[in-house]
């Protein structure tokens, strides 16, 4: 008899294998407390750092908003959008979110390898944890960004409402992002040196400090794939929620509850098939 | 001495707990310098391939583990027993075989700080969850694995501060706060003082005689025979002894050259 028939007729079970998908998930939710508590004691621990601690989170990207408005809508003068700062805080707010979650979740697997190498838990716990990290400095950005609203008098209407499906939907789509760049930087690290600049391309070819429409109108193709690009969809979601003059489609909707599912479910799965790779010495 | 005889080899019973099946561990390890290019690899962007070397650490290794042992795993340095220990705790990807276990062993392993920004106290709630225990059984817990470690005026501080003696005891104390089916210490206690040293024996002792099986990875041959029922011997990934700890000690120490057990 083998060695191995002889463990599975003892009921041992193979160490390390990767557990089915399902199972998979379950255990991980089973360790949801591990993912909440390490974001928490995260993020505390990195705004101890600083003097103004927490006020960073919603200063930072007021700061990038502001220096982001000076300079473009200088430079763009009469062709600025209508509305430019609510414009232009609502694109930033979104996308620094976005471009947070997709550059944490870069670090979450190597920037932990004292953790995953001492200990055994799903490995999806940590781009997950480190999504959630950026959840909880979104939320401050989010009532700041009601603030503008009020403040640069946009009509305080029940579409400001939709700016909950849109957030979670945002969430979801980020949090795949996050498994996918956690994988991508295990395997070939020198991926997190083009991150910044992944991250700059999508930033300008997503409308942010410009408004689509006007830029693109001579170019029907390039807008009507711009329709597709999750990011210009879910900042356009948000103005149409709450700013003047801007209008969301259904398509719109429908693509981002597309693009939340899919790169969800896609960055599970593309995750978990490494399971048994993470931790590894190379 | 006396009183350790007493100690049997025999397994308290027939039951394994651990099957490993001819494990093959195999590195693969960018080299450089000049053994690693001597090859004629000219230096480029693009033939880094070149200097991929391969390092065999475990070498098709096989035995069983019975429920209530506990096994000391010796060697010489680099001879493949961490690699091996984190081949049995599913924490490091093996090129063949397979290990087997009745339940998920726990490893505590040198060096590695949890989180090392975080408070003990933060490290010992989140070690605790990551395992799968509750929050409330973690907190409750916390003053009593602060204790056993000895830091209880270091737990606030951040785990970077800590000398490697302290973040071992801390881990050693998160671990063992709970028992474990089956626990592997790799070398952890090596770093420890002799009375952190004894008490972390005694709680070892404790675990295996309520039916946990331990596996202790260690160049002092004291704790080992203190502690172990059986012995290991591993040299190069390969098995070169495995049955009663002071015939394979003594054995060992011919071979290194020593002639005293410490």
């Amino acid at each position: 008899m083998s060695l191995a028939d002889y463990a599975r007729e003892h009921g041992l079970k193979r160490v390390g294998a990767r557990p089915a998908l399902l199972e998979y998930l379950a255990e991980a939710w089973k360790r949801r407390d591990f993912a909440m508590t390490m974001a928490r004691f995260n993020s505390e621990a990195a705004n101890a750092k600083n003097r103004l601690g927490r006020w960073w989170t919603v200063l930072l990207p007021t700061v990038q908003a502001l220096v982001y408005g000076l300079i473009f809508g200088v430079l763009m003068g009469s062709s600025r959008p209508d509305n430019y700062i609510p414009f232009l805080f609502t694109g930033v707010f979104l996308f620094s979110f976005m471009s947070g979650a997709f550059g944490a979740g870069a670090g979450s697997v190597t920037g932990n390898l004292g953790l995953v190498r001492s200990l055994s838990f799903p490995r999806m716990l940590l781009p997950v944890q480190a999504t959630i990290q950026q959840v909880f400095n979104l939320l401050p950005q989010m009532v700041l960004l009601l603030l503008t609203w009020v403040v640069f008098a946009q009509p305080i209407t029940f579409k400001w409402l939709l700016l909950i499906p849109i957030t979670f939907l945002m969430i979801m789509f980020s949090t795949g992002l996050a498994l996918v760049s956690a994988r991508l930087t295990v395997h070939i690290q020198d991926l997190a040196k083009l991150i910044p600049f992944v991250i700059r391309i999508v930033f300008y070819t997503s409308g942010i400090f410009f408004n689509m429409e006007h830029v693109l109108k001579n170019y029907p193709i390039a807008l009507e794939i711009e329709k597709y690009n999750p990011v210009y969809v879910f900042v356009s979601l948000a103005r149409g929620a709450g700013v003047e003059g801007y209008e969301a489609t259904a398509f719109m909707w429908w693509a981002a509850i597309g693009w939340a599912v899919v790169t969800l479910a896609l960055g599970i799965v593309f995750f978990w098939k490494a399971e048994e790779r993470y931790g590894r010495e190379d | 001495m006396a009183a350790k005889t007493k100690k049997s080899t025999r397994p308290v019973s027939d039951k394994p707990v651990v099957v490993v099946d001819d494990v093959h561990i195999i590195y693969k390890v960018f080299a450089s310098g000049r053994r690693a290019t001597k090859a004629g690899a000219g230096g480029g962007l693009f033939s880094r391939k070149m200097r991929l070397r391969e390092v065999h650490a475990v070498k098709g290794l096989s035995f069983t583990v019975f429920e209530g042992e506990s096994v000391g795993i010796i060697g010489s340095n680099g001879s493949g027993k961490s690699s091996l220990m984190r081949a049995i705790a599913g924490l490091t990807p093996i090129q063949g075989g397979a290990v087997y276990a009745s339940a998920k062993p726990a490893l505590l392993g040198v060096g590695a700080v949890l989180l090392p920004n975080l408070s003990g106290e933060k490290n010992i709630l989140l070690g605790g969850l990551a395992m799968g225990f509750g929050r409330k059984d973690m907190l409750d817990n916390t003053d009593a694995i602060t204790k056993f470690a000895g830091l209880e005026e270091f737990i606030d501080l951040p785990m970077r501060t800590y000398s490697s003696g302290m973040s071992a005891r801390l881990r050693f104390a998160i671990a063992a706060s709970r028992d474990h089916d089956i626990l592997i210490i790799d070398e952890a206690l090596a770093v420890g003082d002799q009375e952190f040293r004894n008490r972390s024996e005694a709680r070892m002792r404790e675990m295996r005689d309520s039916a946990g099986t331990v596996f202790l990875v260690s160049h002092s041959m004291k704790s080992i025979l203190d502690t172990c029922t059986r012995v290991i011997w591993i040299e190069k990934g390969e098995l070169i002894m495995d049955g009663e700890p002071l015939e394979v000690i003594n054995a060992y120490n011919v071979h290194t050259g020593s002639d005293t057990i410490d």
